[in-house]
């Protein structure tokens, strides 16, 4: 590897962990297409600081575009306040007007410099190592890696500082106002970081990338866990990981990098949102399946239980008596028969004292509705989940 | 002695997009009452707390915490909000929807530790739920997350509580785990303002009530105006409840 790669990578990486913090919380405040919003938008304030300050890499340049990331979620949220359309209308329309005004202004005033639409949407992360850093003619690496290493910096403190603030206006917005947090300080603070990531990011990767890397990652790891800091870890871990095989499928095809790691965080979210263990696109359906098989076997247990009678509890009547088709029979008598729920004797079919408990906790449950009755067997069973 | 009043309001009115919803609220509610906010759907009652709690802005008049604004007595007052203002997909287990009850008294940055843990847990056990304490939310029936909201306004250990229909869906178990909770509560001298729907507990489960319907119809001890009259006024039809003794 050369050191030109190695520095790729590291930027990937960076603008990796610098897009799943704020991406992490936007998407649980679900507003994910803020980011998309605030990507498009922050281009005019581009401009116009590039117009001040003559430079790209300005600090300040940094800072004129991220207010203009802020000023688009502070329109959105004003168009949305008058009550005539919904948020996704709002975002709609103003990012589409500011990114226009931005292409304009490219446009008619800065041709010849290195500002250009597909810059913007694409970036230029394999020629980023060129951009380098001199302190008294020192050569310290690549710009970008110091300006996302910055922001990294900036976001990781402000996260552990903060993370309680963030948590609980995230959750719940109104106990958070109660409590003495503002949630509108907490709600620009989190606008203000997404947008200075954005544009720290956005010169290096490109527009599309920073919104998959803010929302991808986080929507993962969504997907993964139940718990807020692992949540925050495995989107961190997903962004890197995504970077990574994104940088080398580039390589091996000679693909833009940008688009290649927007391909692999769109194909890895399709791995997880079809396998993830528990929120799965599979597992629901599976559970869904087992849910159903469940209260077939419920009503066949409440069956026998009715019906002492030798004849209703026949094997070959069964289908008769509650109507069901024979697979399905099968399926249920079979379920139960390795619950130890039932016993066949004489191709007569009795419950067993297993089985009695299960029925009597399944109607306690059913005509309570009190949770007590069934707590240790939610554990072996779905059908009283949630 | 003169009554000592917990929470004021004087001349509320509340509007959203210019549509008043309150209008010219006074009300003054004394210290020590478990008081039910009752009027039909829209008549304002979630409006009026969340003006109480200061979430939402009026448009005129004014509230006061033992006589002060809600911005330097926020840690005296603790809110149940409606079980269905929070996302219950949140990555997050019913002990730590309980610590958040603890960072008010926290502040900004500083983190809860062993201290707090503890009083979260005392109040998981208080609303029996220590056993569910590292479920998901999501995980939990509509009682259980309503029994979790109600242990994190306790580890607030506040002097006021404000809470948006807590019996909302909750099985008849809860029901009455909830409101010997609050019993309790009136007993140690805090004062309740509860949204209730359910007109017949009203006399059996409070001693003060406030009728609500845009404009504030009557408010008192139950057994003075809880009466026919008055619940006709609110509820616009002709109202009958038949009052237990
Ligand atoms: N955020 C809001 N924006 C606009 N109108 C609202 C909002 N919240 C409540 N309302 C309206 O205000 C009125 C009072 O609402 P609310 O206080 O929730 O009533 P209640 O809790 O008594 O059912 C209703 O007509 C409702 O539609
Ligand atoms: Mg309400």
């Amino acid at each position: 590897m050369s050191s030109a790669q190695i520095e790729i990578q590291l930027i990937a990486c960076l603008v990796a962990i610098a897009c799943a913090i704020p991406g992490t919380f936007l998407v649980l405040r679900k507003m994910a297409m803020i980011s998309d919003a605030i990507s498009h938008s922050i281009l005019p304030g581009l401009v116009i600081g590039f117009f001040i300050t003559e430079d790209l890499n300005s600090p300040w340049l940094i800072l004129l575009a991220a207010v203009s990331g802020v000023i688009t979620v502070i329109m959105v949220e004003f168009i949305q306040k008058t009550g005539l359309v919904k948020e996704d209308t709002a975002i709609g329309l103003v990012f589409p007007a500011l990114f226009s005004i931005g292409v304009i202004l490219i446009a008619k005033n800065a041709n010849d410099v290195h500002l250009d639409v597909d810059a913007v949407l694409l970036g230029e992360l394999a020629f980023a190592p060129f951009d380098r850093l001199f302190v008294n003619g020192v050569d310290l690496g690549a710009k970008s890696i110091w300006i996302i290493g910055t922001i990294v910096v900036i976001t990781l403190t402000l996260l552990i500082t903060f993370f309680k603030e963030l948590k609980v206006s995230t959750f719940d917005k109104q106990l958070a106002a109660t409590l003495g947090f503002s949630p509108l300080v907490i709600h620009y603070g989190l606008m203000s970081i997404a947008s200075v990531t954005t544009v720290g990011a956005f010169d290096a990767v490109g527009a599309i990338l920073v919104v998959a890397l803010m929302i991808a990652p986080a929507a993962m790891a969504y997907l993964l866990t139940n718990n807020l800091k692992k949540m925050l870890i495995i989107a961190i871990l997903a962004g890197i990981a995504s970077a990574l095989i994104g940088y080398w499928v580039a390589h091996y095809l000679d693909a833009s990098i940008a688009g290649s790691m927007t391909t692999v965080l769109g194909f890895l979210f399709l791995l997880v949102y079809l396998f993830a263990p528990s929120k799965g696109l599979i597992s629901v359906l599976y559970r869904q399946k087992r849910q159903q098989v469940e209260v077939y076997l419920l009503t066949f247990m409440l069956h026998l239980q009715n019906h002492t009678e030798e004849s209703e509890r026949h094997i070959n009547h069964l289908g008769e008596h509650i109507n069901w088709g024979k697979m399905q029979s099968k399926t249920v008598v079979d379920l139960a028969l390795k619950n130890n729920m039932i016993v066949i004797d004489d191709n007569i079919i009795s419950l067993t004292e297993k089985g009695k408990g299960f029925a009597e906790k399944a109607i306690d449950y059913i005509t309570t509705n009190s949770t007590v009755a069934i707590e240790e067997m939610k554990e072996d069973f779905f059908l009283f989940r949630g | 002695m003169e009554t000592k009043y917990a929470i004021t309001v004087d001349d509320l009115t509340v509007a959203y997009n210019y549509k008043p919803v309150l209008w010219d609220i006074d009300l003054a509610i004394p210290e020590g009452v478990l008081m039910a906010i009752v009027g039909p759907n829209g008549a304002g009652k979630s409006t009026l707390i969340k003006s109480i709690l200061g979430i939402i802005k009026p448009i005129a008049g004014s509230v006061k915490i033992f006589g002060k604004p809600y911005k330097k007595q926020y840690k005296e007052v603790a809110y149940v909000p409606q079980k269905g203002s929070v996302d219950w997909d949140f990555p997050t287990t019913a002990l730590d929807v309980v610590m958040m009850g603890t960072y008010g008294s926290l502040g900004w940055i500083k983190r809860p530790g062993q201290k707090e843990k503890k009083a979260a847990l005392e109040a998981l056990e208080k609303v029996g739920m220590l056993s569910f304490k590292s479920r998901q939310i999501s995980q939990l029936s509509g009682g259980q997350q309503q029994r979790i909201f109600l242990a994190r306004a306790l580890v607030q250990n506040a002097s006021i509580y404000l809470m948006d229909e807590p019996f909302q869906g909750v099985d008849a178990t809860t029901e009455k785990a909830i409101i010997n909770i609050l019993k309790e509560l009136r007993k140690a001298g805090k004062t309740l303002i509860v949204v209730h729907h359910d007109l017949q507990t009203v006399p059996e489960y409070f001693d003060w009530v406030t009728f609500l319907n845009v404009k504030k119809i009557a408010t008192g001890p139950v057994k003075d105006i809880f009466n026919d009259g008055n619940l006709t006024k609110t509820y616009g039809i002709n109202y009958k409840v038949s009052v237990q003794e």
